[in-house]
């Protein structure tokens, strides 16, 4: 069988069950790491230093301070996760706030918040999280904020514009005929509304947060030694890649998979939520 | 046009002042006097005065905005605190190095994702494009420093084709071959991610534009197919790829802070985090700063490429 007819046979829902089989062994791993049978992520073991994957009593080898690379990759996936999830849900909670307002009073409230969406975009990306974390100082902490403040227009560009549409309906329409207060139009008739498109954007959100909180941990400006984070293991990694290649190549290895299932999760949430595609 | 360029010109304005307030406020963000800060626990009190003097801390806020504004528009970003240098100077010298990765790039994710989107679009469920999608869901989750040392090992450490870092070797010629050889890996990293996404839109407007009359026209004339793909369907589905091929090229620059840092490629980028590390925020905020300019008027030009070569943009 030809390999374009391999990759054919693989349906998307399956595809979509494996990542998610990923994500929650992950998710698992990193909420029970203090209970697994893992080595201290932490101790340092200078004479065991740099073993290749499958030595005995390292699976998968030990870093330059001879650290357990799987017991610092389990202890680093409680962080990356974390930053992921954490970032994104706060980038969504301030651009919903500003969106939905932005979208449903118009006039003033709507110039202030898109210019500043305008401002804040006219930075690349992860330029702005670098200067905002080169203003507040480097460390974890600083680094999510920073990702969290760069990550907001994309929700409030996004809920303004579907409360814009929303908001000349019928059944807005009907509520404010009827008397509801304001808030209650946002809260009850609006905000339902919004979950589908918020709640994709979020999924393939958080794993643009991981890569941009592994980024900035690999410039140095993230989680600081010893903690356990996959960026910054790449990052004191990169010295040793010509000696052995695996104490760089797994911590990438482990932020691509699980950035990979998110977007595979996400991608396939989309298509169930938009019955237009679900056929595609 | 002449009124639209107006226009994009003057919504311009507020966007640049915006920008400059962030860029400004990055060394006020820090909690406590950034005076000691830049210069640490050893500064004598002297020092931080005199550095608090010459920053003009002891203002108002809005008044040190208005003054490094006047300065900013002179061309004068201050001096870094740790070369001692001008800033813009510096950061011009480094900016070249950037761009130069930064323009290989996006030459070749621009090539690349056409040739690879007219490929997969021309033959719909092919190896080319089942290979292709499945290169775009892998580009947009690697990290793209990750794949910079996965090619480093590979092609500096095993096979030895290409050098590992810089921009010059040690011993090299310092000639054009010994920067292109340099060159290759940092441009192909940065380059990845970009290319799957120009190859999926060009694909996708390929693939509508295939569809259309003028197409099954041109075909029912007996051309031969390479034409009428190249020739006839391609012309019509690059006007959207040009604005994705902007929109990429701004996150080039800001991807190669990244890029540069992997293979200790002397540009604006390692400039920046050297600054950061030594606290040295005039350095910081002049890199921001540029930048960030170069990417606001990339994008304004990109926006008038695509209303040039498409004129119902302009009357919107």
């Amino acid at each position: 069988m030809s390999p374009s007819r391999l990759l054919s046979r693989i349906p998307r829902n399956q595809l979509a069950l494996a990542a998610g089989l990923v994500i929650a062994a992950a998710g698992l791993a990193a909420l029970l790491a203090p209970y697994l049978p893992l080595l201290d992520p932490d101790v340092v073991d200078t004479p065991n230093r740099l073993r290749p994957p499958g030595s005995p009593g390292h699976l998968l080898g030990t870093d330059e301070f001879g650290r357990d690379m799987l017991a610092r990759l389990v202890w680093g996936a409680r962080i990356s996760l974390l930053a992921g999830v954490a970032t994104a849900t706060a980038s969504m909670l301030v651009g919903v706030l500003l969106g939905l307002h932005a979208g449903y009073w118009g006039g003033r409230v709507d110039t202030v918040v898109m210019r500043l969406t305008d401002i804040l975009m006219a930075f690349p990306y992860i330029l702005l999280a670098i200067a905002i974390v080169a203003g507040l100082g480097p460390g974890l902490t600083n680094a999510m904020v920073a990702i969290a403040i760069v990550g907001f227009p994309l929700y409030a560009r996004l809920v303004r514009g579907v409360v814009l549409s929303l908001r000349e309906r019928e059944f807005v329409e009907a509520a404010r005929a009827l008397g509801s207060p304001d808030r209650v139009i946002l809260r009850r008739h609006l905000l339902p509304h919004l979950l589908a498109p918020v709640v994709v954007a979020w999924s393939l959100d958080v794993g643009a947060k991981i890569l941009a909180t592994a980024g900035l941990s690999f410039l140095g400006l993230g989680s600081q030694p010893p903690t356990a984070d996959w960026g910054s293991m790449l990052a004191t990694a990169r010295t040793f890649v010509v000696l052995r290649p695996h104490v760089a190549l797994l911590p990438g290895l482990a932020i691509f998979v699980v950035v990979l299932s998110l977007n595979v999760l996400g991608d396939a949430l989309q298509d169930f939520l938009d019955p237009r595609l679900r056929h595609n | 046009m002449g009124r639209y360029l107006l226009r994009r010109l003057i919504l311009l304005v507020p966007v640049l002042l915006g920008v400059s307030v962030v860029v400004f406020l990055v060394l006020h963000l820090a909690p406590g006097d950034p005076a000691e800060i830049m210069l640490g626990s050893q500064a004598t009190q002297e020092d931080v005065a005199r550095l608090r003097a010459d920053l003009g801390l002891d203002e108002p806020l809005p008044l040190q905005y208005a003054r490094w504004m006047a300065h900013v528009v002179q061309g004068d970003l201050g001096r870094s605190i740790r070369m001692r240098q001008p800033v813009l100077g510096e950061v011009l010298i480094r900016f070249r190095a950037t761009l130069l990765l930064a323009a290989t790039a996006l030459i070749l994710s621009t090539a690349g994702g056409i040739a690879l989107g007219v490929l997969s679009a021309a033959r719909p469920r092919s190896l080319v494009d089942r290979l292709s999608t499945l290169g775009s869901i892998f580009g947009a989750s690697m990290p793209s420093f990750w794949l910079g040392l996965v090619l480093m090992v590979c092609f500096s450490l095993w096979l030895g084709w290409l050098p590992a870092s810089g921009m010059y070797g040690a011993r090299g010629t310092g000639g054009l071959g010994d920067l292109l050889s340099h060159l290759a890996l940092p441009a192909v990293t940065l380059a990845a991610a970009s290319m799957t996404i120009i190859a999926r839109l060009t694909r996708s407007t390929m693939l509508d534009v295939l569809r259309q009359d003028f197409v099954r026209t041109a075909r029912a004339k007996g051309l031969v197919e390479r034409g009428v793909v190249l020739r006839h369907a391609l012309r019509n589905a690059l006007i959207p790829t040009v604005t994705v091929v902007g929109v990429q090229a701004g996150y080039l620059l800001g991807g190669a802070v990244l890029t540069e840092t992997v293979f200790a490629w002397p540009g604006v980028g390692t400039l920046m985090i050297q600054g950061i590390l030594a606290r040295d925020f005039p350095l910081v905020q002049g890199c921001v700063l540029v930048i960030a300019l170069v990417f606001v008027l990339f994008n304004l030009a990109v926006d008038l490429l695509y209303a040039f070569l498409d004129p119902r943009i302009r009357y919107e």
